[in-house]
């Protein structure tokens, strides 16, 4: 039997009393693409702190390919990207220099080439030179995307991924999303827009209270009765 | 919930035992008079002060360690009343220092890393104050409460080293303190151990409360 | 990635990132100096009294321009969120830490590099003119101020108040490198023996050396908890 690529086994996270996280266990295999629903401040950003070791569950373990998180060194983070609504990039610096930064943070081979065949993807490869600070909010969020792939990272994690976008850049964020999901990532998104993260993703989940509540494959749902779960789910 | 009670009439006993010592037992010094039956209860502050503080250091190392909140809860709680002791030691002194150095205040080395500590553990609170998530006011005071302390000896080593090199203006009082003095001391030290304690039983217990109540809200 | 070519890249991202934007060492800049210049105002131009505080003055110009920068510096960190991102990458985290604490330590050098000679002709004192041991005295007190700055800095640009609460923090922490620093700096101003100066310089290097390991074993706690 082959270990699920992640798994939480009975995590908790607490924050003092405040119950963040409570008892979650579900594991994801390879090539999964999820998206997570649930109400502000229900756990979701917890949880994908947890997913990408920015911090640790209180109790309980989460393990990759079957090795514990504690027994994990560094450079397991490269296992992962990370996309969140933060655009993590500095706004002095140029595209490329941002780029090539966290590229050899993250070792990446033939750096230039990696960065000129991303650049292309989200059109934005004539403005490679251009300061950061001068880009519009969907020019930042798309060279976010490139930033958190990089590294060829076979978890791509994104928090909110689509919020503020404009038609143009979500619509090259939905086209990389399908290709990294027909190419075996694991996907792994939390967002409010039932819609795009429904038809994205091949597994659904709602988390609500701390608790995940929902958890089932897409094909079993419609969208329809996804919306009235949710609604049921968290009310 | 007995215990704390006990520990509760302990402590009030104790300073009632105290106050007796301090102002009955001890004789009347010869020199300085009734002004120097406040040395009893500054140098007991001052020792709950310094106590209280390597409590939170402690407790900080431990709950960096084990993430407990517990932990954290008891560290602030310890801060709290060690900056109440540090208030005390510094209001007295002057009080004292006045008739018998003739200034109000003087940079004696002991005087000023006090004062240096008032002003770590005065930030260390604020800081607590200022973070609004449990674990990031955790964790940023734990460093500041390790680091902090470590820091107190050097701060005191270096004022000293200071002082020295400058004409010391003033000479320092006490001496040998007459038996009974001494016995009034060591009891004023052990009462204020214990209404430590009770403080900090009570503290922590509003510190969980308070964390409670947070989460209630939250 | 090692942990010496982690620490490089991000001084190496550092020194860009300033070079473009000249934010912080400029900054820091004009702060030492109006410090040096407002302060003059303290004696009588060409006054002996003089000698006795102008070390004083200018360690309190590196001081509190250091703080300006130490801010400046982490909040270019925070806004974007790339400190999330750095904590993200396969590195060790105590890496960045130093590297953070090496750019802050070269910012404030480079500050100190143009304010130090101008300090020099300004009050008419060579602080050189027994030996070149002031530079060791900038260099140690310099990389104290850094490494707790450095932590304390990320501490407290995650507060509700921002900026305010880091010089709350570091000064009273800070009291033995400033006492240090300015004492040895004063013998070195009045050209009083050498010597004499010594214990402060291990007094700096003490210090130094134990917050530099206190940090190191305290910063993976508290960043990723």
């Amino acid at each position: 039997m082959s270990e699920p690529l992640i798994k939480f086994s009975n995590v908790n996270k607490k924050y003092g009393h405040i119950h963040a996280l409570n008892d979650v266990s579900v594991s994801f295999d390879k090539g999964e693409f999820i998206s997570v629903f649930g109400p502000n401040g229900a756990g979701k950003s917890t949880f994908l702190k947890l997913l990408c070791t920015m911090t640790s569950p209180s109790s309980g373990d989460i393990f990759y390919e079957g090795t514990p998180l504690k027994k994990l060194k560094d450079d397991f983070r490269s296992r992962f990207g990370v996309i969140s609504h933060q655009p993590f990039l500095y706004s002095e610096l140029t595209a490329m220099e941002n780029l090539t930064f966290y590229a050899k943070l993250y070792g990446v081979q033939n750096i230039e080439d990696r960065i000129k065949e991303l650049l292309g993807k989200v059109e934005l490869y004539k403005r490679r030179n251009d300061k950061v600070r001068g880009y519009s909010r969907g020019m930042l969020q798309r060279l976010s995307i490139t930033r958190a792939l990089l590294h060829n990272p076979y978890i791509v994690v994104l928090d909110e991924p689509y919020t503020g976008l404009d038609t143009h850049a979500s619509d090259i964020l939905t086209k990389i999303l399908v290709e990294l999901f027909d190419n075996k990532h694991t996907i792994i998104m939390v967002t409010h827009n039932m819609k795009q993260g429904f038809d994205a993703s091949s597994r659904l989940a709602i988390i609500r209270r701390g608790k995940l509540v929902f958890d089932e494959k897409r094909d079993n749902v419609t969208l329809d009765e996804f919306e009235h779960v949710y609604t049921e789910a968290v009310s | 919930m007995k215990l704390t009670k006990i520990l509760d009439i302990a402590a009030i006993a104790g300073i009632c035992v105290a106050l007796y010592f301090a102002f009955m037992f001890a004789p009347l010094e010869k020199v300085m008079g009734a002004v120097q039956k406040i040395l009893y209860f500054h140098v007991a502050s001052a020792w709950i002060a310094f106590f209280a503080f390597f409590v939170t250091f402690v407790l900080s190392i431990l709950f960096l360690v084990k993430q407990n909140y517990l932990f954290d809860d008891i560290a602030e709680s310890s801060a709290e009343i060690g900056i109440l002791f540090c208030t005390i030691v510094l209001i007295t002194g002057p009080i004292w220092a006045r008739p018998i150095w003739g200034v109000w205040w003087t940079w004696d080395p002991r005087l000023t890393t006090t004062t240096i500590l008032w002003f770590i553990y005065a930030g260390y609170l604020m800081l607590r104050k200022f973070i609004d998530e449990p674990d990031k006011r955790a964790k940023f005071a734990a460093a500041v409460g390790i680091i902090g302390f470590i820091d107190v000896p050097i701060v005191f080593f270096s004022i000293r080293w200071w002082r020295t090199i400058h004409p010391n203006v003033v000479q320092e009082g006490g001496g040998g303190l007459h038996p009974d003095m001494t016995k009034a001391l060591l009891v004023s030290v052990a009462a204020f151990s214990l209404l430590y304690a009770a403080m900090l039983v009570k503290r922590t217990r509003i510190a969980l409360l308070t964390r409670k109540i947070d989460s209630l809200e939250g | 990635m090692t942990y010496l070519s982690t620490v490089a890249a991000i001084v190496r991202k550092d020194l860009l990132h300033e070079l473009k934007s000249r934010e912080i060492v400029v900054s820091m800049l004009l702060f030492s100096i109006l410090t040096v210049v407002v302060f003059s105002f303290i004696f009588e131009p060409g006054s002996e009294f003089k000698n006795r505080v102008v070390g004083g003055i200018l360690w309190m110009s590196v001081t509190f321009a250091g703080i300006l920068g130490l801010n400046k510096s982490m909040m270019s960190e925070v806004n974007g969120g790339n400190f999330s991102a750095l904590l993200l990458a396969p590195v060790d985290r105590s890496a960045i830490f130093f590297g953070k604490a090496i750019s802050n330590f070269m910012f404030m050098m480079i500050v100190q590099l143009i304010t130090v000679p101008l300090f020099i002709v300004l009050y008419n004192v060579n602080i050189f003119h027994t030996s070149f041991m002031p530079m060791t005295v900038f260099l140690m007190g310099t990389w104290g101020f850094a490494i707790l700055g450095t932590l304390f800095s990320i501490i407290s640009v995650n507060t509700r108040t921002r900026e305010v609460m880091l010089p709350l923090l570091l000064l009273p922490v800070m009291v033995p490198v400033i006492l240090a620093s300015v004492q040895a700096l004063n013998i070195y101003i009045l050209g009083l023996d050498v010597a004499e100066s010594y214990k402060w310089l291990k007094l700096l290097a003490v210090f130094d050396i134990i917050f530099t390991v206190v940090v190191f074993a305290v910063f993976d706690f508290i960043v990723e908890d």
